[in-house]
């Protein structure tokens, strides 16, 4: 790779890597996301190579093979896409690889076994774009994953990769590239929601005055669980979010950027690292860019594990090697940031946004979306659904689109309670407001909130009490104790919780969790505190009557808490077979062999391992 | 594991001279001898110029950081909303039972560590079991007891090759 000195330098790489990859290049893509090498993708990609090489001297055809980034339909994994055609094979394994290139590649024909099958109307689908997963989204800012491999700068290049800082550099001041920014209406992604372009311009006032420069950070601390768009951003495109980063270290007119990223991440992490490097290389990170004389560099930070880190000034506490501790504001990270000079935090999906901005306008970017919330968002959408993965949609759609259209509904024909949005910090949209407009504002009115974008979808099978608890006990155990309301309040709260689910509660319990919640989020000091109380405060007004029916008749409608709940043989549907005996850790279930068992109720553990064994359905829960 | 001083030097010297980053060298530490050895933190906050209390202070505030020694087969369950939902508690309660240790611990025998995580970010599969790096998703509490099973067979084969 040579140096790219200066504009024409870029233009003619660009034209070149063209003419080696024409539109309509024969093409076997195989999704290298962490989701899909879980399932064994890497092997599969390796079969096609060794395959298809040993093969090509004999016969005429020529097949790139191209691992890429995540697909978004984990679940479906190790996905293929043969394109041109855009034949889409779901579960591929290397068992399967010979015959799809003898079928598909050599024959032309389709192979049934490997189509996607649509949950809802049982049919066959061939095609990528005809499959309603993808179909209903709007891919933008994931537009690429999928289609290039994450560690060719070529691919990103030859799709007209560095364009938009190109212009930006050229034809655009700082300043217009600050009011492109604000004119798209872009909001941060990472959760509060704050307008970007405002934010940039922050930044850029107090650098002006101050003297000695400033700092950008990407926020790749994505610890929200439940959500992974930024790891797939990083792992499938991560020159955007790079070049993103250097179009606002020009406007914002700092030259020192970091990439604090969690080390749960490997894969992503990796590919950050080979596209900072290869950057680099071509001269697109480091001094006089593009031949502009305008410096940027680009450094990586590992997170060690903490939620907190999430929040910008423990952020940037533990880029300075302290303790993630978040102080109180202001000063803001815009006055006093990183190593106390001005700083600009946003998040991985806000980052990669920028490019896509500025290849177009700012204007025609605000076309997409609502009012006051612009463009696409990711969610993932995981949990009680039929297809599960990575949605990217326009600001505005429904939650019933998202839910029915997108991921096919609930799965086994269970009934959807609630979705939960924003983990730990947001809160839950129950049934009755399936219409809602994913925006903003109306996210917020409903008691939740945008937050980074994980959407769980919860079923009649899910209990939200437990669900509150198991959050409430996320926050308390990440609360990083600083401030008392949190350290103790969450403790608080996360007891009362417990007694509630162990059968214990009394029905004060639930004005004094309302309480209690209030006065945490006015009381803390961060966002972790300020938030923790959501999704219990959010399960309260949706379901108090599971509340009840917890505190008030001992019962767990959703029958998950263990204390509330009895394992039961069903006689008339056992056989005696004696598989629940043999995995029962308890001994706790008696019989004789081809006899209806019994579950001695004081010996059982409630661990449900009969029931996840018995092929009969004859263990109940009641 | 033994503990080689010269390594740990090693890593502290170079991280001085690179940007001199205190997690930075944890990390490494952590992940070459899978916990942080009390000299470790001695010599790095020498070599970083940083006060020990402060390295202690960030060894035990971040959750990859151990100071306790790990055990040579890694069992992580995730914890994330979309594997709580699915079913991971039944799972780690399971392997809690089976290992006779709870999250955090390491079995006296020194074989396996049992940790929980917070999410993985592999949803989409969840429930999901991580042992030594490798992802198993859609685990039950059945599958996880054969994953395990299948490490102890292979521990037992390589104590006969040897």
């Amino acid at each position: 790779m040579n140096r790219i000195n200066t504009i024409a330098d870029l233009d003619y790489w660009q034209e070149s890597l063209k003419v080696d990859q024409p539109e309509g290049l024969a093409q076997v893509t195989v999704c290298g996301g962490t989701g899909c090498r879980a399932y064994g993708s890497e092997k599969v990609w390796k079969a096609f190579e060794t395959e298809l090489s040993s093969i090509q001297a004999d016969v005429d055809l020529v097949y790139e093979v191209k691992p890429t980034g995540c697909h978004g339909f984990c679940e479906k994994g190790p996905l293929v896409v043969i394109r041109p055609q855009g034949i889409f094979y779901v579960h591929v394994q290397v068992k399967d690889v010979p015959e799809i290139i003898r079928e598909t590649l050599l024959g032309g024909k389709i192979i049934e076994r490997l189509l996607y099958t649509d949950p809802v109307e049982g049919k066959k689908i061939i095609h990528e774009e005809d499959v309603p997963f993808y179909k209903h989204q709007h891919r933008f800012v994931l537009g690429l994953n999928g289609i290039i491999d994450p560690v060719k700068i070529e691919d990103y290049i030859a799709k007209g990769g560095y364009q938009s800082l190109k212009k930006a550099l050229t034809t655009l001041s700082p300043l217009e590239v600050i009011e492109e920014v604000k004119q798209s209406g872009l909001r941060g992604r990472g959760g509060a929601g704050f307008t970007t372009g405002v934010k940039w311009e922050l930044c850029r006032n107090n650098i002006k005055t101050g003297t000695d420069g400033g700092y950008i950070i990407c926020n790749a601390d994505e610890g929200d669980p439940g959500a992974y768009m930024d790891r797939s951003v990083m792992e499938g495109n991560p020159h955007s979010v790079i070049e993103g980063m250097i179009i606002g270290a020009y406007a914002i007119g700092v030259h020192q950027g970091y990439v604090y990223i969690r080390a749960e991440y490997p894969l992503a992490v990796q590919n950050l690292r080979v596209a900072i490097e290869q950057a680099e290389a071509a001269g697109l990170l480091g001094e006089d860019i593009l031949g502009n004389g305008f410096d940027f560099s680009l450094g990586i930070r590992l997170g060690a594990g903490a939620f907190v880190c999430g929040e910008e000034t423990a952020l940037m506490a533990s880029i300075e090697g302290r303790t993630g501790e978040p102080r109180s504001r202001p000063p803001y990270p815009a006055e006093s940031g990183l190593w106390g000079k001005p700083s600009n935090i946003n998040n991985v999906e806000t980052w990669a946004n920028i490019p896509l901005i500025i290849a177009r306008s700012g204007q025609q970017y605000a076309s997409l979306g609502t009012q006051n919330s612009k463009g696409t968002k990711i969610f993932s959408l995981v949990g009680k659904i039929n297809n599960t993965g990575l949605v990217e949609v326009p600001m505005g759609i429904t939650l019933r689109q998202i839910v029915y259209d997108i991921g096919g509904g609930i799965p086994n024909g269970k009934r959807f309670k609630a979705a939960q949005l924003g983990g730990p910090s947001g809160g839950c949209i129950p049934a009755e407001h399936l219409d809602t407009q994913i925006d903003y504002e109306s996210l917020k009115r409903l008691g939740a909130i945008m937050g980074s974008g994980g959407m769980v979808i919860a079923d009649e099978d899910t209990c939200m009490v437990d669900f509150a608890r198991y959050f409430m006990s996320f926050t308390q155990e990440e609360s990083c104790g600083k401030c008392v309301p949190c350290r103790v309040g969450t403790k608080a709260m996360l007891d009362t919780l417990e007694r509630i689910c162990a059968g214990e509660g009394k029905i004060e319990d639930i004005d004094y969790l309302e309480e209690l919640g209030n006065h945490i989020k006015e009381a803390s000091l961060c966002g972790l505190g300020q938030t923790a109380p959501n999704p219990v405060l959010s399960t309260i007004r949706y379901f108090r009557e599971e509340y009840e029916a917890h505190i008030l008749d001992k019962t767990c409608p959703a029958k998950v808490c263990k204390a509330l709940i009895t394992y039961r043989v069903d006689e008339s549907l056992c056989t005696g077979c004696t598989a629940c005996k043999i995995a029962c850790p308890a001994g706790a279930i008696f019989g004789e062999s081809k006899e209806a068992h019994v579950i001695d109720e004081d010996l059982c553990i409630r661990c449900g391992m009969c029931m996840s064994t018995c092929r009969f359905n004859a263990i109940e829960v009641v | 594991m033994e503990i080689s001083v010269r390594e740990i030097h090693e890593i502290v010297d170079r991280e001085a001279q690179g940007d001199g980053s205190l997690i930075a060298a944890l990390e490494e530490i952590q992940r070459r001898f899978r916990y942080l050895p009390p000299e470790a933190l001695m010599m790095v906050s020498d070599g970083l110029n940083v006060p020990l209390s402060q390295t202690y202070a960030v060894a035990t505030f971040y959750n990859a950081f151990s100071l306790e020694p790990k055990g040579k087969h890694c069992i992580q369950i995730c914890m994330g909303t979309a594997c709580h939902v699915r079913g991971s508690p039944q799972i780690l309660d399971r392997l809690e039972m089976e290992l006779g240790i709870e999250a955090g611990q390491t079995t006296p025998d020194g074989l396996f560590s049992l940790e929980t995580v917070n999410c993985l970010g592999a949803c989409a599969l969840g429930p999901v079991v991580v042992v030594d790096g490798e992802y198993s998703g859609q685990m039950t509490a059945q599958k996880s007891l054969n994953l395990l099973k299948r490490v102890k067979k292979q521990e037992k084969e390589e104590v006969k090759d040897e």
